[in-house]
């Protein structure tokens, strides 16, 4: 997935666009995540100075919810879903699969940068599952071999 | 003549192929000069059958199902858009017994309508509530839902109009509106499908909620898992504004009300009410202690009537046809319906509206055909992963909020997710202690700590490393979790966590180590 690379300017700019917006912080790191794939350290200070907060505070916030990276993902975000209707159907083993293809554990991404997995509780489609994300398409009926040409195809 | 075919662009639809279904059908009818119009639906939530394809004919609307793009020719062959038969004809949808069964209020329109359509909207019923309102006075709308035994659908089951009444009742320059579309229950989906399928009638509630208690502003948190719900949101709201239904003059009133939408990020804890509150201020979805109430002290301090999307979405409804013609359905202190969301490891999965009454058995059984594998069914989880796992001996169980609690269970947002005979049950109930440990907020203790503390236990358990201190030790921590906890995640863990322990003892016992799931 092509990010734009850092650059203080265009961060301020996509700041400056939501800071005066009710509740903005969320607002503001979804739009910079969009932007440059992931919460680059140097986003923080800029963040605090537009809302008059401290960077603590903004970091708490980074930390404290699931989204927001902290680090650049792979080319392909491979989401899994583990919660108990998947489980139901098998969940567990295409999650034990895929870590297991992708030599990685939840959270992480390949070493040759390709692909990010990350587990996620419940994409709300429990009535047709298991089920994934990939790349923001969603695959319902999730199968061994599905999977397979899923992770095949993210190159 | 052109012939209208309907197809969803439900999520979950879309996940088994809508979209391929669409594009090459309205190719292949191009390719044959069929002239047709194809519209894009919500979910009529018979999940098996998706992607469910309808037809207009003389006869009305003939579905195929589930129909996947290879098999497009085969149904072009078979004169499909005159309804011919076909393996996959399904008849009239209203004649599934699925669907038959079902008292649909709420989801009336879900998977017949264009849902961004007003003419749709309005054409089926919509805005007639709001109609009714602009009519009454802001008690009398609080009276009116108050009467119809409307219960929060969220979970809580909290009586929403003693809630808009508090609210009504608490003076303030400015209150507000928040609808909680943060569905983060596995096994739970109606929020997404009636956002996607059929987002006028939460707009309408909202508004109608806005009205009644003197709220001008209306916050729709959506989590960030469902992208779709929040461009259908999105568009709709448009739509309402732009066609004077909202913004400073509703429905050409004195009533100003206006809504907006915000994404959450991915903390299951930010469906609990005062951490949503939180959320929406921008800071980390940290549990408040009530009091204060939201109703007294809300968003950024201010009065608010929180509600969830089924919630809202009940009372056109209910304003439309009368409090009376709403709480005629139901059973004792559970009136209305309750769109029950079957999945997971079930035969006939979906959206299942119905009056409070059914068991759970008639759920699983009868209407769901038992499991998609095939094999028996041995425990149920209702109420997302703060629910109680109950076995069969249970299933006698009617859908009620008493009831379900009188044997340590919850109905929560109406998930229903199957398991069958492979299930382990520590394991079940491990997962329960990580999921709390993982989505826990930090501020209490016990949720915080114990959760982490209740996978170790439950690990050594497995291990046989005495399995029956370990035992005792997880039901001490259960209580601690349940009692000094501030919020349902922590309050609400021991749930899932104790009825694995007393319904499925045989599975609490050393085997071979759990891999770490």
């Amino acid at each position: 997935m092509p990010f734009e690379i850092w650059e203080e300017a265009r961060a301020r700019e996509i700041i400056a666009a939501h800071a005066t917006e009710s509740g903005s912080t969320l607002r503001i790191l979804h739009a910079l995540q969009e932007a440059f794939g992931f919460i680059p350290e140097a986003a923080i200070p800029l963040i605090a100075e537009a809302l008059n907060l401290s960077r603590a505070e903004i970091h708490g916030v980074v930390t404290f919810y699931h989204d927001f990276r902290r680090e650049l993902p792979g080319r392909h975000v491979l989401k899994l879903c583990r919660a108990e209707a998947c489980q139901s159907m098998g969940g567990d083993a295409l999650g034990a699969r895929a870590r297991a293809k992708l030599g990685v554990n939840w959270g992480e991404t390949t070493r040759d940068g390709r692909v990010t997995l990350d587990a996620v509780f419940c994409l709300g489609l429990c009535a047709t599952a298991p089920s994934a994300m990939i790349n923001n398409r969603l695959v319902g009926r999730l199968t061994q071999s599905r999977l397979d040409a899923l992770i095949e195809q993210a190159q | 003549m052109t012939t209208k075919i309907y197809i969803p662009r439900d999520s979950a639809a879309v996940a088994v192929g809508a979209d391929e279904v669409a594009q090459m059908l309205g190719q292949a009818c191009a390719e044959r000069g069929l002239p047709v119009q194809i519209v894009r639906t919500g979910s009529r939530g018979l999940y098996w059958l998706e992607p469910m394809v309808e037809v207009e004919t003389a006869e009305g609307r003939i579905a195929y199902g589930p129909v996947s793009a290879d098999e497009l020719d085969d149904l072009l062959n078979s004169d499909f858009l005159n309804g011919g038969s076909h393996t996959l004809r399904l008849g009239r949808p209203e004649d599934i017994p699925f669907l038959k069964r079902q008292n649909r209020l709420t989801f009336a329109r879900c998977g017949i309508v264009d849902p961004l359509s007003l003419d749709d909207y309005r054409t089926h019923g919509g805005y007639r509530g709001l109609e009714q309102a602009l009519a009454l006075q802001p008690a009398a709308i609080v009276e009116a839902v108050t009467q119809s035994g409307l219960r929060g659908r969220g979970g809580a089951g909290f009586p929403t109009g003693i809630k808009w009444k508090t609210v009504l009742d608490t003076p303030g320059p400015q209150k507000y509106i928040v609808c909680n579309a943060d569905e983060g229950d596995s096994g739970t989906f109606a929020d997404r499908m009636i956002m996607e399928g059929d987002p006028f009638i939460l707009i309408e509630g909202m508004t109608i909620a806005g009205i009644a208690t003197g709220a001008t502003e209306g916050t729709i948190y959506i989590r960030s898992e469902y992208p779709a719900a929040v461009a259908a949101m999105e568009a709709a709201i448009a739509v309402a504004r732009s066609s004077g239904y909202l913004g400073a003059h509703v429905s050409g009133s004195s009533y100003g009300f206006d809504i907006q939408v915000q994404v959450g990020a991915g903390a299951y804890v930010c469906g609990e009410e005062t951490s949503l509150l939180e959320s929406l201020e921008g800071k980390r979805g940290q549990v408040r202690a009530k009091p204060p109430l939201p109703a007294h002290q809300g968003l950024f301090g201010k009065p608010t009537v929180i509600n969830n999307v089924l919630s809202l979405a009940a009372v056109p409804t209910i304003l439309a046809e009368g409090a009376a013609y709403y709480r005629d359905f139901g059973m004792g202190r559970s009136r209305g319906t309750m769109p029950i969301q079957l999945a997971g490891n079930i035969r006939r999965s979906g959206l299942f509206e119905t009056a409070f009454g059914v068991t759970l058995g008639e759920l699983v059984d009868d209407i769901g055909g038992g499991t998609a594998s095939g094999r028996p069914v041995r425990a149920a989880q209702v109420g997302g992963p703060l629910g109680a796992y109950f076995p069969r001996d249970l299933f006698d169980t009617p859908f009620d909020y008493e009831a379900f609690a009188a044997r340590d269970g919850l109905i929560g947002h109406g998930g229903v997710v199957v398991f069958d005979d492979t299930v382990d049950m520590l394991k079940q109930a491990r997962f329960a202690m990580e999921f709390c440990s993982i989505e826990s907020c930090g501020k209490c203790t016990p949720c915080r700590i114990g959760s982490t503390r209740g996978v170790e236990v439950l690990d050594r358990i497995a291990r046989g490393q005495g399995v029956a201190a370990g035992i005792d030790l997880i039901e001490d921590l259960c209580q601690t979790l349940k009692f000094g906890s501030l919020c349902a995640l922590g309050g609400f863990t021991p749930y899932p966590v104790m009825s694995a322990l007393r319904f499925f003892p045989e599975d609490f016992v050393a085997r071979v180590p759990l891999a770490a799931a």
